[in-house]
């Protein structure tokens, strides 16, 4: 079902300013890579390339054998990605049903899967026909995932997650996490915040200036807190 | 997980009912101004007409622009069009429209609006695929192109059907009044009245029951996260466009058997109407554009009545005052 995600030599510029300068990396099949980085490293703009959303100018972007460089966005969604953009963009006009039903491609929701899905978003099955715009920050971040996993894809571009949400809903969007993860979804996660990164990662890739400037297991970096500090410029203390 | 998010109340969701009400307003502040109860009635039922053709001519236009940012100024180009294609089915079915039958006057009228629809939902397919098309995301290019498309076709339509005036008669079951009190009640303005609220009530039902439906109201909000949810928006796109044409040209018919004339330029006269009304409305929301028809057309006629000098400009005070009130329109829609 899920498949190594591929990026070789991909290069990206918006309008005359040249963003991705060579990014190489694999994130494999059926595990969870971390992308990481300061602001401004290229870490959305990678997520973005791979979902279509900008195009890359070089290189080669492969899910497992598809090629994904030169397919529109649609065409990338429909190969098996899904997104969950930075600013959540659930749409705030219809309901969380609603939004659900259209993220649901392939045909009707499907009950088993709806069923997992409230069983760690239960704010999701309360408000099934509520606005998405009256929802919370933490319940639209929710909506935002749940639209990604509502149907079984091979890989998950996830855009930082837990940004500008309250420590017991990051709590709970980690327990998600790791929940998808046990479905051994390809998932490739941007995240700011160390302790997920931490607690939800098997690999990490860390970007500066448009390019990975390192990568390897998790493990080893969390136990590192000066490479840490040399690679991501801030102390573990301060992303704690 | 804190207790907002496993599931407490959300916060009280109003229903924002008060543009809805405007015209209400409208009509409750013009009645003793007016006086009489049946000259109000009158006016009142005229300013319904013609709102609700005017919202058949617009709706499409607020979705187009809604769903691509498209500025579609070759809009009007549709609602001339429709009324020709009006003129070719019914002058030559001239004995069924003028028959003394309901069912054949009604026939006929249905077929006038059948074909006025294809007929521009095709061109309108042109017109996005040969012009749309190679300036998408581009205002400046929008507005000259379509500009451009809107000259060319009125053109067209001079040179296929002749710079005059063209009469078109009323099937014969429409024509007249009825008597309400001292009112006299045009036949016609109930049927124009009774088709907007069949089309307003249509599109209802596609945006919010079908799952096309629900990708257009998603699309106006967020294209971008539509494609990424692995949709093809341009091919929505073109089906809206094509539709929007559609209904141009059913409200151009609407119009020009009101008018019981047609002429090549209606469309660009009444294309500012419509842009007032989907500006006043909220671009890209149908609710909005439905309210803002209904309280175009009654201010239009209340002032026409009161201040027949006023009304030269009511249209453009009604727009400064809404958008002093809300600057994104009565309605406006989520994300845009």
């Amino acid at each position: 079902m899920s498949a190594n995600l591929t990026l070789q030599g991909v290069h990206t510029h918006i309008g005359r300013y040249h963003i991705l300068q060579g990014v190489d990396f694999v994130a494999p099949e059926g595990e969870t890579t971390m992308l990481l980085g300061r602001n401004g490293a290229g870490k959305t703009t990678t997520l973005r390339t791979i979902m279509g959303l900008w195009r890359a100018s070089r290189g080669r972007i492969m899910l497992g054998d598809a090629p994904l460089a030169a397919l529109a966005t649609p065409d990338i969604a429909r190969a098996g990605v899904a997104y969950v953009p930075e600013t959540m963009a659930v749409f705030s006009d219809l309901s969380v049903k609603e939004n659900l039903v259209l993220a649901a491609r392939d045909g009707p929701l499907d009950d088993v899967r709806l069923e997992w899905i409230f069983g760690f978003f239960p704010a999701l099955r309360k408000f099934w026909l509520s606005r998405a715009g009256a929802l919370s920050g933490g319940q639209k971040q929710m909506l935002s995932i749940a639209r990604a996993i509502v149907e079984p894809r091979r890989l998950l571009l996830i855009d930082e997650p837990t940004k500008g949400l309250a420590p017991a809903i990051i709590g709970a969007l980690i327990e998600c996490l790791k929940e998808i993860k046990r479905t051994r979804a390809t998932i490739l996660l941007v995240e700011q915040n160390f302790r997920v990164a931490q607690e939800v990662g098997d690999h990490v890739r860390v970007m500066d200036g448009g390019r990975i400037i390192h990568q390897g297991l998790m493990e080893p970096l969390a136990a590192d807190s000066q490479l840490q500090s040399r690679l991501l410029g801030l102390s573990l203390d301060s992303h704690q | 997980m804190s207790a907002t998010d496993t599931g407490a109340a959300l916060p009280r969701q109003e229903i924002d009912i008060a543009p809805a009400l405007t015209p209400l307003l409208v009509a409750a502040l013009a009645a003793p101004l007016i006086g009489s109860p049946s000259t109000f009635l009158t006016l009142t039922v005229a300013g319904l007409a013609m709102g609700m053709m005017i919202f058949t001519m617009a709706s499409g236009l607020t979705l187009v622009f809604g769903l691509m940012d498209v500025l579609n100024f070759g809009h009007g180009a549709f609602i001339s069009l429709g009324a020709y294609v009006a003129t070719l089915v019914l002058l030559p079915l001239a004995a069924w429209s003028q028959a003394d039958s309901l069912g054949l006057n009604l026939g006929v009228l249905l077929l006038t609006l059948l074909a006025a629809s294809v007929v521009c939902a095709a061109a309108g397919f042109v017109f996005e695929r040969v012009l749309i098309v190679p300036v998408y995301g581009q205002h400046l290019k929008q507005i000259l192109v379509t500009i451009g498309g809107a000259i060319v076709a009125e053109q067209l339509l001079y040179a296929l059907f002749g710079p005059q005036l063209i009469p078109l008669a009323l099937p014969t079951a429409f024509r007249g009044s009825i008597i309400l009190g001292d009112s006299a009640i045009e036949k016609y303005r109930i049927v124009a009245t009774c088709i907007g609220l069949l089309v307003f009530a249509v599109q209802i039902l596609i945006l919010n029951r079908t799952k096309i439906g629900l990708l257009i109201r998603a699309g106006v909000e967020n294209r971008e996260m539509v494609e990424a949810l692995g949709y093809r928006i341009d091919r929505l796109f073109v089906g809206v466009f094509m539709a929007g044409s559609g209904l141009a040209g059913l409200g151009g018919v609407l119009w020009a058997l009101y008018r019981e004339q047609v002429h090549a330029s209606m469309g660009g006269e009444l294309l500012v109407l419509t842009f007032i009304v989907i500006i006043v409305g909220g671009l890209g929301s149908v609710g909005g554009c439905f309210t803002g028809a209904v309280l175009v057309a009654l201010i239009a006629n209340y002032a026409g009545f009161l201040a027949p000098k006023l009304a030269l400009v009511s249209n453009i005070l009604l727009m400064v005052v809404v958008l002093l009130w809300r600057p994104r329109g009565l309605y406006p829609v989520s994300g845009r």
